[in-house]
């Protein structure tokens, strides 16, 4: 049987497992993906491989007793076992006070995020693209680190009240580092695509050279509070901070950044500037993503924060049931809407500020504030009268993503970023923002 | 770098690593092929290599288990029984690495893994410039190796584990916590590694971490503070958890630390109260402190401004893309006198102490482990290498430090236990709280931050109390420090001896691209820094 199933073969797969059960509900979910990845360093290939994984879990439920179990090897006598067993330990389990049943079948919106050309790459594709980078840092006399990674895959699930689902994606991550001989420069860049054909390693390379290049010999600023325009892939490891606490519960228990005094959440209130409107949208053609969630609720178009108002938090399906209101999938991809601004006229029109690219170990110092720390990375340059001045020594910051878009100055254009955090892509504009605080200097180049 | 863990999804169910899939609780206690059965296996794939043209082959066959447990107040939230089974094989060709691995251990599978290998190394010499060195290693014949522990965690059944944990939640919820989850995590490497070099090494390695998180909400102010555990993961059966007194270490105003025991029902007691204090805590005045720090707190800073740096692939420049380089370049070592800290400051590396997360009888390159100086008075005096690098250092002996987090990752260098010496002289806690006038005592771990070559760092804590004039003056919040590495180990003037000794641990380092984790251990007794800046972190939003 092949790794990468169609939506019919899928179909047919999880109605042969369901045909076994004989539990009150019975739910089965199966994956299947490839991947395959270069990593170099040093101007040199350092490590290759490839990774084959496919997963088939049935969950059965006896009223509120619910027993899961799962199988990678795919086999007639494997299904029913796999079913068996799923209902075995239901049996054996305590009352799940938690457990609302299967969903009743959805309707899901059309998202196309499986790409022939990228499920096509190869390792000698891979080679190819590294060495197009390769040779533009050998030639420059500059030392690359990078790391090509691809995947396509699908998941799928049913249960026994006729929910299907199917979804099969690819993706390709390319990150580059590149550093001056000297060790005094460094330049990063990251994309991330579903259709490789948008990936140009070697453009890529040519931005992080520049930047390496441009890095050297960084002076020293005092630590305090600046002006700083973020490029998307710094803003998108501040932003994401807010999106992973959405969370509805943890808002309604006092244990949010959202929970408010007297024990409300902030839901509905405004809590950052106006101009800030973060959605989710699967069908986006710049980042498609699962049209349903991994418990099977279709993932529709959302506004989480709208007109600066946080108009929506994730609410399980066991808590909206608790507060009686309608259930909220956790969003299977995220998108911050922009401005018209150029990052040219992001520079433009600043008197005096940073220009930040990369920022690094991110990290969350208080959940009631949401306030972070990390540092600036691989060229973070001073601003004056409107043009790049000179780099900058990295700064180490303590920053709320929360007080940061309410110190809103302007934003640019979105454009796809890879996080450097977790490896998660999102729609993210550059944005300008004021009174950001840097709190000491860091030698680290 | 510590795994984050976070990811989308990250708020439903913490997300932790899980290798492998899920298989029945019983299954853990299921016997393994026996040694000879693997010897065979492993010779099936040395033989293959060598016939596909390989002039060095190694071989890890493996079966990694394990048991995570989640539960929040009164319910369990997830069980993952876990299991990985297959074979990696990594092979020199052409003077270039390759690496294939495969769960199908049957000869067949076996052969063609081994020859995936070859051909892997044959088509990425393309790109090589240098064939690989290796430092040579006798093969020991032979040998196994098993953690020493006396109650294997895989045979306590769920069930009391289950009761331990809802034991825990409960202490904490009556003592005032709003909000609870405890979690256990058990793990057990069974690896058999053989090489070309004539070692055959059988391996059973058990590691265990439990903790909790204590949450107190405060309804009228909207405010929140946790505690978690000051638990360490370590290298030890379920015998950890006996909680015996003689392991534990009695503190200033009442507080207690864990040495090769653990009360996780007395600390989760603690905790609740103290989150709770935490609550209308003083929020400390930014400015310079003495600080008193822990060894549950000081281990994370040696991991961090110790471990990392002193990884010789960091600093030649194999993690530059991702974990960052390394400030301790090989010419301030070569200088001899790189003064790392002050003259109190020895680090130790080992994979060999007893109870910790990094002791294994040999590592993944069948390497046999030992110990070795990284900082001595002060100094910088080596580093952590592997087969492949050592010569670099003008050494012919491997460090033994060569590790991957499962049969199908390919083996890299990773962190051994990365320690800080005690005093030789007599010192407790209290006698060092006694001469500071204006401190900090911290402990457990907190917030982590540092840049990419190790200079600028933040680290937060658990709980933070302030010395005045050699006594504890009460509870501080929003507490974090701040310094470079070199400034930070410099300012290091007093150190605790060997009764207040005990490990930090790190379960989830990690390292690489694609991400690989790996645990280890941190050993110090409680030390003093001078004058460190401290940063307040209260914010309104």
């Amino acid at each position: 049987m092949a790794i990468i199933l169609t939506e019919s073969e899928a179909k047919a797969l999880c109605q042969k497992v369901l045909s076994y059960s004989k539990a009150d509900e019975c739910e089965v979910n199966i994956l299947g993906e490839e991947r395959g990845n270069l990593r170099y360093a040093r101007n040199e290939v350092s490590t290759s491989g490839a990774l084959i994984n496919q997963n088939l879990q049935v969950q059965s439920a006896f009223g509120k007793k619910v027993g899961v179990a799962t199988i990678d090897e795919f086999s007639e006598e494997s299904f029913e076992k796999v079913v068996r067993r799923s209902e075995e330990l239901a049996r054996l389990a305590p009352e799940n006070p938690e457990y609302v049943g299967v969903l009743e079948p959805q309707t899901y919106l059309k998202s196309n995020g499986f790409f022939e050309s990228t499920a096509g790459i190869n390792p000698d594709y891979r080679a190819g693209a590294v060495l197009k980078s390769l040779d533009l840092t050998r030639s420059q006399n500059m030392t690359a680190a990078g790391f090509l990674e691809n995947q396509k895959g699908y998941s799928a699930m049913m249960n026994s009240k006729g929910l299907f689902a199917y979804y099969p994606s690819t993706s390709v991550n390319f990150s580059l580092t590149v550093r001056t001989p000297d060790g005094k420069g460094s330049g990063y860049v990251a994309k991330g695509y579903s259709d490789v054909n948008k990936l140009d390693t070697a453009a890529a390379t040519k931005t992080a050279i520049q930047k390496s290049k441009g890095s050297v010999d960084a002076k020293a600023l005092e630590p305090g509070k600046y002006t700083v325009i973020l490029e998307p892939t710094a803003a998108a490891v501040l932003l994401e901070n807010i999106f992973f606490n959405f969370d509805a519960r943890s808002a309604d228990e006092g244990r949010s950044f959202l929970s408010k005094a007297g024990g409300k959440s902030k839901l509905n209130e405004k809590i950052v500037d106006e101009r800030v409107h973060i959605y989710s949208d699967p069908t986006h053609p710049d980042l498609p993503s699962s049209p349903w969630s991994g418990d099977g609720q279709a993932a529709n178009k959302i506004n989480w924060i709208e007109n600066g108002v946080i108009k929506n938090l994730v609410y399980s399906r066991y808590w909206a049931q608790k507060n009686n209101v309608k259930p909220v999938p956790f969003p299977t991809n995220v998108i911050m809407a922009g401005g018209t601004a150029s990052m040219e006229e992001l520079i433009k029109s600043t008197q005096r500020g940073i220009l930040v690219t990369k920022l690094w170990y991110i990290r969350e110092v208080d959940p009631q504030t949401l306030l972070l720390t990390g540092l600036t990375r691989d060229g973070t340059f001073f601003i004056e009268n409107g043009v790049i001045k000179h780099p900058i020594k990295n700064f180490r910051f303590n920053e709320s993503p929360v007080i940061m878009l309410n110190n809103l100055e302007t934003l640019g254009k979105p454009e796809r970023v890879v996080s450097t955090e977790t490896n998660s892509n999102y729609l993210i504009p550059p944005m300008k923002i004021r009174e950001f605080t840097f709190s000491s200097l860091s030698d680290a180049v | 770098m510590q795994m984050s863990g976070l990811g989308l999804g990250a708020m439903m169910l913490p997300e932790v690593p899980v290798i492998g899939n899920p298989v029945r609780e019983e299954q853990l206690l299921n016997p393994w092929l026996d040694a000879a059965s693997k010897k065979k296996l492993a010779e099936t794939a040395l033989n293959a290599a060598r016939d596909k043209g390989a002039t060095y082959t190694d071989v890890r066959i493996g079966r990694y288990l394990q048991q995570y447990l989640f539960t929040r107040e009164k319910q369990v939230q997830n069980i993952v029984n876990a299991e990985s089974y297959g074979i990696g094989i990594r092979v020199i060709a052409n003077g270039t690495w390759g690496f294939s691995a495969t769960s199908d251990v049957t000869p067949d599978g076996i052969a063609k893994c081994a020859a995936t290998a070859v051909a892997i190394a044959k088509a990425n010499s393309k790109f090589q410039k240098e064939p690989v060195v290796l430092a040579p290693q006798k093969g020991v014949g032979d040998k196994a190796w098993k953690t020493p522990l006396t109650k294997n965690a895989f045979e306590i059944p769920v069930r009391d584990k289950i009761d331990l944990l809802m034991k825990v939640n409960g202490a904490a919820m009556d003592n005032g916590a709003s909000f609870v989850t405890s979690n256990l995590f058990f793990v057990n490497e069974q690896k058999y590694f053989a090489s070309t070099d004539g070692s055959f090494i059988d391996q059973d390695v058990h590691r265990i971490w439990p903790t909790f998180t204590v949450t107190v909400t405060d309804k009228a102010s909207g405010k929140f503070k946790t505690r978690d555990a000051i638990s360490s993961p370590m290298g030890m059966g379920y015998e950890y958890l006996d909680g015996l007194a003689a392991e534990k270490i009695a503190g200033p105003n009442g507080l207690v630390g864990y040495r090769n025991s653990y009360d996780m029902v007395e600390d989760a007691i603690a905790a609740a109260k103290q989150a709770k204090e935490k609550v209308t805590a003083k929020t400390v005045l930014p400015g310079k402190y003495d600080l008193v720090l822990d060894p549950n707190h000081l281990g994370l800073t040696i991991h961090e401004s110790v471990g990392h740096p002193t990884e010789l692939d960091r600093v030649l420049g194999y993690e530059a893309n991702y974990a960052g380089t390394s400030f301790a370049t090989l010419d301030k070592w070569k200088t001899k006198n790189f003064n790392y800290g002050s003259k109190l400051v020895n680090i130790v590396a080992d994979k060999t102490r007893a109870h910790t997360l990094g002791a294994v009888g040999y590592d993944d390159e069948g390497v046999p482990c030992k110990e070795w100086d990284i900082i001595r008075d002060g100094i910088l005096v080596n580093y952590q290498a592997i087969r492949d690098q050592v010569q670099i250092l003008g050494e012919k002996e491997s460090h033994g430090c060569c590790y991957a987090d499962d049969w199908s990752s390919v083996q890299f260098q990773r962190m051994p236990n990365i320690s800080l010496k005690p005093a030789t002289e007599k010192r407790s806690v209290l006698d060092m709280i006694k001469g500071v006038e204006k401190g900090i005592y911290i402990i457990g771990r907190g917030s982590y931050s540092i840049d990419q070559q190790r200079y600028n760092f933040q680290f937060g804590g658990q709980v933070f109390y302030e010395i005045k004039n050699g006594e504890i003056a009460g509870m501080l919040d929003d507490v974090a420090y701040q310094s470079n590495t070199q400034e930070f180990w410099n300012s290091c003037v007093q150190l605790c001896d060997k009764d207040d000794y005990r490990t930090f641990g790190s379960f989830f380092d990690g390292k690489g691209q694609p991400a690989q984790i790996s645990a280890v251990s941190h050993g110090s007794s409680t030390t003093r820094f001078n004058g460190v800046n401290v940063i307040n972190t209260g914010r309104k939003i």
